[in-house]
């Protein structure tokens, strides 16, 4: 604070001059308000052209607030807030309301689109003519012209037609010429060349001397293509091949026919409670469910147990007096917290390693035994409590080094007099005094690892799995690490399912967090 | 203390500093063994802990130089680290100075103003702060990849949509500067507005020059806070080039291309400075824990 005091003298002779000097420039700050104003307004414009009303709503919201808090003087404090509250709205509000959201829908890899886009796809959906393909391929006749050339396989005929430049957009189809063999039409471009003109090539169309129409059917063909689907006015898309008629089905996101096969891909719809169903109901998916819930409890509550009672101990140790170098071990005691988390798993990973580990290396030398880490669930299970331990305990230790300090050197006067020894101080005068203001943060610690996705995801990935699960489950997954594996990892990608149990675990979450604030509370009461 | 101790105690000593070694042996057993497979050669040798002959192979790799091995074949590097230390420099450092920014403003409301809600608002952030982001990852991807659909320099395998999800996470920062602006006497900014200035300068050119320290500490604790961030980026970044620190390093002990010895290396040199620079803020990170934060 020695700085804060010399400071303000300069600072409000600066803020003097400032003050008449800015008073006459307020040109500027409109200028950044109105290019900031429209900005915003233009976002939620290109967010409305896109079809999403209800997210453009939102946005126009947030813009004419900022207008409005800007604009007037309705409010000094809201403009100091205004920036910061709405990044929490926007990253931590929203996601939490958004994925409650999407665990009523089915949104996966299978029903990724709205329903306007898959609709789009399907009727994008082309089919080449068998009798029509032609073998195509692009010579180069000079450098600034390129020739296509089509090539019947069956009569060999060739054809080509000049392409100029490349990225033109043609709505005229390109007249194809008939070319003999003996005229050089220049190099053909390798196939790497070709796909990356995949995009020019699909725009082009090439009429045959016949009068057929030829497009892009294939990084090889072209070809009389035609769409596959035909829309009725009611909705519904008939098959052009065999009029087989699909008609979409709110129900499950799909086309489907009147027999019930689905047309893939299929669309979100809402789906209600179906997938909170699908965690009690199904027998496959609930058994796995079931254990992983129960692990995540137990791997929390020991890693708390643990982490605590060496960090604790640790502390009481290095508050002894008679101990010299108390600082010294207390910094290199903290070192494995000031290690990055993503570093100091993955050189576990490595050292745990059954084969090259140095972990094993050791044992075997010792005890000649040979772990397998990594490959049988229990010992995994262990390997991760022994890590998340050797992680956390750190914390607790600073923590109670602090508490500790605050205890009144006279309690420990009064129990030496009385003839008490350590152990007796420690559970009859250092553990009650501490463990309360602990006690609100222990259950943080336990919220933590109730959720300590980095530390399954980068050592274990949840693996070994059970076997026999529908839904690809780790013995050694927590809830977290499950729902990650569920959304991003496996090919199904069931965003709805993760998002439902994602929401599960926010209701757990929110009880921690209201036991942490009243123990909190509590705390600052008795204070 | 003024207790009075035996000839026992003395044993006491000998053998907690004996247990304390031991201790320190097992705890900084894998932070020294990392160092050592680093400087070892070969990427499977499962030799002596300390090296019997040091190769500065993996070191070449990690620092982005190839290496011609004992067989005469070139060895290029497997990853391009730097790229991505770079990557998570260039990350950490915009989120952190906006992340400064956007406290520091709201900070200033809280601690100066008075107005509605005013604890509702600031008890809401801390409660909402403690619902992990993990549970939300799906609906973070679903935002990016539709912002990106119709802005692709924010959606997914963009850092600026990386920079973007981490602004959400300052209420914490707010609760900090909040209590520091506290301590800092209102008498002096009062003078300044009865000399004419506006709140904004008030703020900007009286209070800020006075909040340096405490700034400098939440820019610090920010920019650790999204260094070692996994989760949304793992999410978000997927193609090498664009990766992070954090997401890219898995990749080294992947189970078909199991790279020990380079994994090491890179990770002495990318976990040194952050390693460093946490310790350099020890104290403030401390007095930060015992406010309720967690580190991640």
């Amino acid at each position: 604070m020695s700085a804060a005091a010399s400071l303000p003298e300069t600072s409000l002779a600066d803020a003097r001059k400032s003050a008449s000097a800015h008073k006459q420039t307020p040109l500027l700050g409109w200028a950044i308000a109105i290019v900031a104003a429209f900005a915003g307004l233009y976002f939620v414009f290109s967010l409305y052209v896109a079809g999403q009303a209800l997210w453009a709503l939102g946005a126009l919201i947030l813009v004419a607030l900022g207008i409005a808090i800007y604009a007037t003087n309705w409010s000094i404090a809201a403009r100091y807030t205004y920036p910061g509250l709405t990044a929490i709205f926007i990253f931590i509000a929203l996601p939490l309301l958004f994925t409650m959201q999407i665990g009523f829908t089915n949104y996966s890899s299978n029903n990724l689109l709205t329903f306007d886009r898959a609709t789009a796809y399907l009727l994008e959906q082309t089919t080449a003519d068998e009798a029509s393909v032609h073998e195509f391929a692009v010579h180069e006749v000079s450098t600034s012209m390129l020739a296509l050339v089509l090539t019947n396989p069956k009569t060999k005929e060739r054809y080509s037609a000049a392409l100029v430049g490349s990225s033109r957009s043609l709505t005229e189809p390109l007249q194809a010429s008939p070319t003999p063999d003996t005229f050089d039409v220049g190099g053909g471009l390798q196939l790497r060349d070709r796909i990356a003109m995949r995009d020019q090539l699909m725009r082009i169309q090439v009429a045959l001397p016949g009068g057929e129409v030829l497009s892009y059917a294939g990084l090889r063909e072209f070809a009389k293509v035609t769409p596959v689907w035909k829309q009725s006015p009611d909705g519904s898309l008939t098959r052009n091949e065999d009029g087989e008629v699909f008609k979409p089905n709110d129900k499950t996101g799909y086309y489907e026919s009147a027999s019930g096969d689905k047309l893939t891909p299929g669309y979100t719809v809402n789906v209600g409670f179906a997938n909170y169903a699908r965690m009690i109901n199904d027998e496959n998916f609930r058994a796995p469910f079931i254990s992983i819930f129960i692990w995540t409890l137990v791997f929390a509550l020991l890693s708390v147990f643990f982490v605590t009672a060496i960090g604790t101990s640790l502390a009481v140790i290095l508050n002894w007096e008679a101990l010299k170098g108390a600082t010294i071990y207390r910094t290199l005691l903290f070192l494995p917290y000031a290690v990055p988390g993503f570093i100091s798993i993955l050189v576990f990973k490595g050292l745990f390693n059954q084969n090259f580990g140095e972990i094993n290396t050791i044992l075997n030398a010792v005890f000649g035994i040979k772990p397998a880490w990594f490959a049988d669930p229990l010992l995994a299970k262990v390997m991760l409590l022994i890590v998340n331990v050797w992680l956390g305990f750190p914390y607790i230790m600073v923590l109670c080094t602090g508490l500790i300090k605050s205890i009144p050197a006279d309690l420990y006067e009064a129990s030496a007099i009385a003839g008490a020894g350590p152990l007796t101080n420690f559970f009859k005068i250092t553990l009650p005094l501490i463990i309360k203001p602990l006690a609100p943060l222990l259950v943080g610690v336990f919220a933590f690892n109730f959720n300590n996705f980095v530390l399954i995801a980068l050592l274990t990935d949840g693996r070994p799995d059970f076997l026999n699960t529908k839904v690809p489950a780790g013995t050694n997954d927590i809830l977290v690490s499950y729902t990650y594996r569920i959304a991003f990892k496996d090919s199904g990608s069931d965003f709805g399912l993760a998002a439902a149990i994602s929401t599960v675990v926010f209701f757990m979450v929110a009880i921690m967090a209201l036991t942490h604030l009243r123990l909190m509370k509590a705390n600052q009461g008795t204070k | 203390m003024a207790i009075v101790t035996g000839k026992k105690n003395q044993w006491r000593v000998w053998a907690t500093h004996a247990f304390l070694w031991a201790l320190l042996a097992v705890m900084l057993f894998p932070l020294l063994a990392v160092v050592s497979i680093s400087l070892r050669p070969g990427n499977f040798s499962t030799g002596a802990l300390i090296p019997t002959e040091i190769s500065l192979e993996h070191w070449k790799l990690a620092l982005g130089f190839s290496y011609v091995g004992s067989d005469g074949k070139e060895v290029t590097p497997p990853f391009p680290v730097l790229l991505w230390l770079w990557n998570s420099i260039k990350v950490a450092t915009i989120s952190a100075v906006l992340i400064v920014a956007l406290s520091t403003t709201a900070a200033y409301a809280f601690a100066r103003f008075k107005f509605k809600y005013k604890s509702s608002l600031l008890n809401g952030m801390l409660l909402l702060e403690m619902f992990p982001r993990v549970l939300a990852l799906v609906a973070i991807f679903a935002i990016f990849e539709r912002l990106g659909a119709h802005f692709p320099w924010l959606g997914i395998e963009t850092h600026a949509s990386v920079i973007v999800a981490y602004l959400g996470g300052v209420a914490t920062h707010i609760w900090t500067i909040k209590g520091y602006f506290e301590t800092i006497p209102q008498e002096i900014e009062e003078n300044a507005r009865v000399d004419g200035a506006t709140h904004w300068q008030t703020f900007y050119r009286v209070l800020l020059p006075m909040a340096v320290p405490i700034l400098m500490v939440v820019f610090v604790l920010a920019f650790i806070g999204t260094i070692i961030e996994y989760p949304i980026a793992s999410i978000l970044l997927r193609e090498e080039q664009n990766l992070t620190l954090a997401v890219g390093s898995k990749y080294y002990l992947a189970d078909q291309k199991y790279l020990w010895g380079d994994f090491a290396a890179a990770a002495v040199l990318s976990g040194l400075p952050i390693t460093l620079v946490f310790l350099a803020a020890q104290k403030w990170i401390v007095s930060g824990l015992t406010s309720g934060g967690v580190k991640g």
